[in-house]
């Protein structure tokens, strides 16, 4: 236990540096955004007067130089303050809080609906590999990955919502009802239904994809040929040794999409208005809000490290020759 | 005579914009008391107090908790809220307001002309945008008693200017949650306090707003609702999903895509019109940078507007939802309106002839010069208006590169860094030219001020009958000094308003009430209420 601790210490540390250029670098880049957030703020209310544009310039403190802005900006990180929101006048540490909730749940449950199906469908395409099962399976998931997730998910809405009026067209939860315990987590749950299944759909082809080519792979190696030859059932072949090995790569490929489903869940989040990081990031962008959007960098940056973490000791787990 | 699609388009958007329909009675019905209205919001605001920041998304909320001095009725004339009565001095230096007695905020607190004082001192006169600019000549609000409040002016104000523009920037704060305190940072902006029919509840930010009834309301027995939600929603397809699925019961402020707006026209659960928002029309305009030697010339100017086929854009692209316009004063304001006809009909012919009478002849590739065009993305319509006239000038043989920027973008490069030949976005119309309109043709605006006059072109004869018409106490007068000032700004045009727009509304009809006054979505919502489903 204590050498796993210190080497998420280990990791920590390595990533600190890369994180912090990885800041700087964007904080300089987005100053070539023509427009500041009181452009933004001033083309959201519709106009106003150049006195109240300097004073606001003065209230965000972007009337000094970029200079001394990215010195105050590291000067605050290095106390691990992460600033302001502009867009909604809190602290950013606050507003990303709130947000993480939505975003982990949804991330979470999406990628491990994509894992877990399509691990299923990948073991069944290479059982049944260059017959119609597999032909079927391969093609689906083609399409899924071919086709836009924001279509995805308002054809869900228009089926689904307004169609059938089976599921709730948006939203994390209903407004106002004033659920507790058991009764909320299903509410959520029903609600996050159609999200999570967008947002997964577009992953599973590639997990599909992968599992089917690993264990093709696998199957033909020469402990199979063994496990085959001392009299075990095919079931117990593919279960017991095929199943696990072919498992490696899939596992690499989760630490990998960690980090895009962060940034890919703005569509989804828009179209089902959840209270995600995505939208948020994106509104901080079209907001230049510089502190909430270095901010999400920064804790996404911090969540993919964990994912890879994470990764890592579960290779450990499923192959005893990687030793962490 | 045959009717086409067009003419039906045309004839359904005068009947449109027939200035301010009476107030629908629905004499029929007792109203419900109790249930639940929920409203769309396109975008969340940094700021949820209308005394700091004039925006029609600050209203949409905050007008349901806090109140202004006045409102304006079904005619569209200003009508009595917080403000009870109003005079004039006849030299227009002084209007005093009779303040109405038993109001208390919702945090128990009476109402008094002090708040008043407070309000238009500190937050309109300082902070609030358009406010700033209405106020500057206010020189001191005296109290004589807790329910007289009397504005004082340096240079007359006409009093239907001011009546007018305080229904928007007119709202009142409470004086003893502000003083003392950073206004630009007191929790109020985030958790109003008000004395209006609802009290703020709670704010999810990204999701939800939420508002209560307030039982002592000062009208009594209002309001019929219990509560109303606002639902953020920012995909424009997922808003008409939501009002589909019952899950909201109004959008407005075209909160919907266009061609969603066309196709709920058809549905009989919504009614899908501009009525109840009149108070708030915009065109789709065309910026000149006069300083670009061949823009400078009004016959170039001219002819770039002949060029354009405004109608076709508005039957095939605005889904017939707009008329073209006859200049930035718009028919739905009667008060100023001086009529007329588009100043530039589709002309290609006559704008050729134009560019050739300035001296700009095809080139052998048949180009005669290339501009820069930067839309404002204000709204969906903007980079479509923006490729259409790309496609109707490279027929006179100018040729249009589009620079695509966001819309905080596009203002910095327009506005700040004047790096643009053409320009194309919204003029939004406030109820009275003084407020919004006059600015874009007003020299002397400062660098940087957006949707005002930067486009390098003065006019002293304009200057003129702006600053005359804005100080005119005299109502009739000031109609005509527009109308005159509205030729000449035809004539000249360094600004083209193509269009006269509205903005739609989709509500359900189980919504009772609604729209029936001319401002309804900014305005309080106390008699609104919702029929059992």
């Amino acid at each position: 236990m204590m050498r796993v601790l210190l080497l998420a210490l280990r990791r920590l540390a390595a990533s600190l540096p890369t994180l912090f250029v990885l800041l700087a670098g964007l904080f300089l880049l987005l100053q070539l955004a023509p427009g500041d957030t009181v452009d933004a703020l001033v083309a959201q209310i519709g106009g106003g007067d150049p006195r109240m544009i300097e004073e606001l310039r003065q209230y965000y403190g972007l009337d000094v130089s970029v200079a001394v802005q990215l010195g105050r900006y590291v000067w605050r990180l290095l106390q691990l303050d992460l600033g302001f929101s502009a867009i909604y006048g809190k602290p950013v540490s606050e507003v990303i809080l709130e947000r993480l909730p939505a975003t982990l749940l949804l991330m979470g449950s999406a990628l491990s609906f994509a894992f877990a199906a399509g691990m299923a469908l990948g073991v069944l395409a290479a059982r049944r590999v260059n017959r119609w099962p597999d032909t079927l399976i391969s093609t689906l998931g083609l399409v899924f990955y071919a086709t836009p997730s924001f279509w995805f998910g308002l054809m869900g809405i228009v089926i689904f919502a307004v169609k059938l009026g089976w599921l709730p067209a948006g939203g994390l939860e209903e407004i106002g009802a004033g659920y507790t315990g058991l009764r909320r987590v299903a509410d959520i749950a029903w609600h996050l239904l159609l999200p999570t299944l967008t947002l997964a759909l577009i992953f599973l082809a590639t997990y599909l994809r992968i599992m089917r080519a690993s264990m093709l792979e696998v199957m033909n190696l020469d402990f199979v040929r063994t496990a085959r030859a001392k009299g075990l059932s095919p079931r117990r072949v593919i279960t017991g040794h095929v199943l696990r090995n072919a498992l490696l790569p899939m596992v690499t490929l989760v630490g990998l999409q960690a980090g895009t489903m962060l940034g890919g869940s703005v569509v989804v989040e828009s179209v089902f208005a959840l209270p995600g990081l995505g939208r948020l990031a994106y509104e901080a962008v079209v907001q230049r809000d510089l502190n909430t959007l270095l901010g999400i960098v920064f804790v996404s940056a911090l969540l993919v490290i964990l994912i890879n973490f994470i990764v890592d000791l579960l290779y450990a787990r499923l192959d005893p020759r990687i030793v962490t | 005579m045959r009717l086409t699609r067009r003419d039906a388009l045309l004839s359904a958007s005068a009947t449109l914009f027939s200035p301010l329909l009476p107030r629908m009675s629905f004499a029929q019905e007792t109203p419900r008391r109790g249930g639940v209205l929920t409203a769309h919001l396109g975008s969340e605001q940094r700021i949820l107090n209308p005394a700091l920041r004039a925006s029609t998304g600050v209203y949409l909320i905050t007008s349901k908790i806090m109140e202004a001095l006045v409102d304006l009725d079904p005619n569209g004339n200003p009508a009595p809220v917080l403000a009870t009565g109003w005079e004039a001095t006849p030299d227009g230096k002084a209007v005093t307001f009779k303040l109405r007695q038993g109001v208390t905020w919702h945090d128990g607190k009476p109402f008094t002309a002090a708040d008043v004082q407070y309000t238009a001192m500190e937050m309109w006169k300082k902070h609030l945008n358009y406010g700033t600019q209405l106020q500057q000549y206010l020189e001191a609000v005296d109290t004589p008693d807790p329910h007289t409040a009397v504005f004082r002016y340096s240079r007359p104000m006409p009093l239907n200017l001011l009546l007018r523009a305080l229904c928007d920037l007119g709202y009142i704060a409470p004086r003893h949650v502000f003083e003392g305190t950073n206004i630009l940072e007191n929790p109020a902006n985030t958790a109003p306090i008000g004395t209006g029919p609802f009290k703020f509840a709670q704010y999810e930010r990204g999701q939800f707003i939420i508002a209560e009834r307030n039982s002592s309301y000062w009208r009594k027995d209002f309001p019929y609702l219990d509560r109303i939600v606002w639902r953020v929603i920012t995909d424009k397809s997922a808003v008409a999903a939501a009002l589909e699925t019952g899950q909201i019961q109004l959008s407005s402020y075209n909160g919907l895509s266009l061609s969603d707006l066309d196709r709920l026209k058809e549905d009989n659960r919504f009614e899908v019109s501009p009525r109840g928002i009149e108070a708030n029309a915009f065109n789709n305009t065309l910026e000149f940078n006069t300083r670009r030697k061949e823009l400078s010339d009004v016959r170039v100017r001219r002819a770039i507007a002949h060029a354009i086929d405004v109608e076709f854009f508005i039957e095939n692209f605005l889904y017939g939802q707009a008329k073209p316009a006859t200049g930035p004063i718009p028919s739905s304001s009667p008060a100023f309106y001086p009529d007329g006809k588009p100043p530039y009909p589709f002309d290609i012919k006559k704008s050729a002839a134009l560019l050739d009478e300035a001296g700009y002849k095809r080139g052998a590739d048949g180009t005669r010069f290339t501009l820069k065009l930067v839309p404002i993305m204000n709204g969906e319509d903007v980079p479509l208006l923006a490729t259409f006239i790309q496609q109707s000038l490279a027929e006179v043989g100018i040729k249009v590169e589009i620079v695509q920027l966001d819309i905080a973008g596009a203002l910095t490069t327009v506005y700040r860094d004047w790096n643009f030949d053409l320009a194309t976005g919204w003029h939004q119309y406030r109820g009275d030219p003084a407020v919004s309109t006059t600015v874009w043709y007003r020299s002397g605006s400062p660098k940087g001020a957006p949707w005002t006059n930067q486009w390098g072109w003065q006019s002293d004869k304009i200057d003129q009958l702006i600053d005359q018409a804005a100080t005119e106490i005299d109502p009739a007068k000031r109609k005509s000094l527009y109308a005159e000032w509205v030729k000449a700004v035809n004539e000249e045009i360094p600004v083209w308003m193509i269009t006269e727009r509205q903005f739609f509304a989709a509500t359900s009809k189980q919504v009772r009430n609604h729209h029936n006054v001319p401002r309804w979505d900014s305005s309080d919502w106390h008699d609104t209420w919702i029929a059992a489903s």
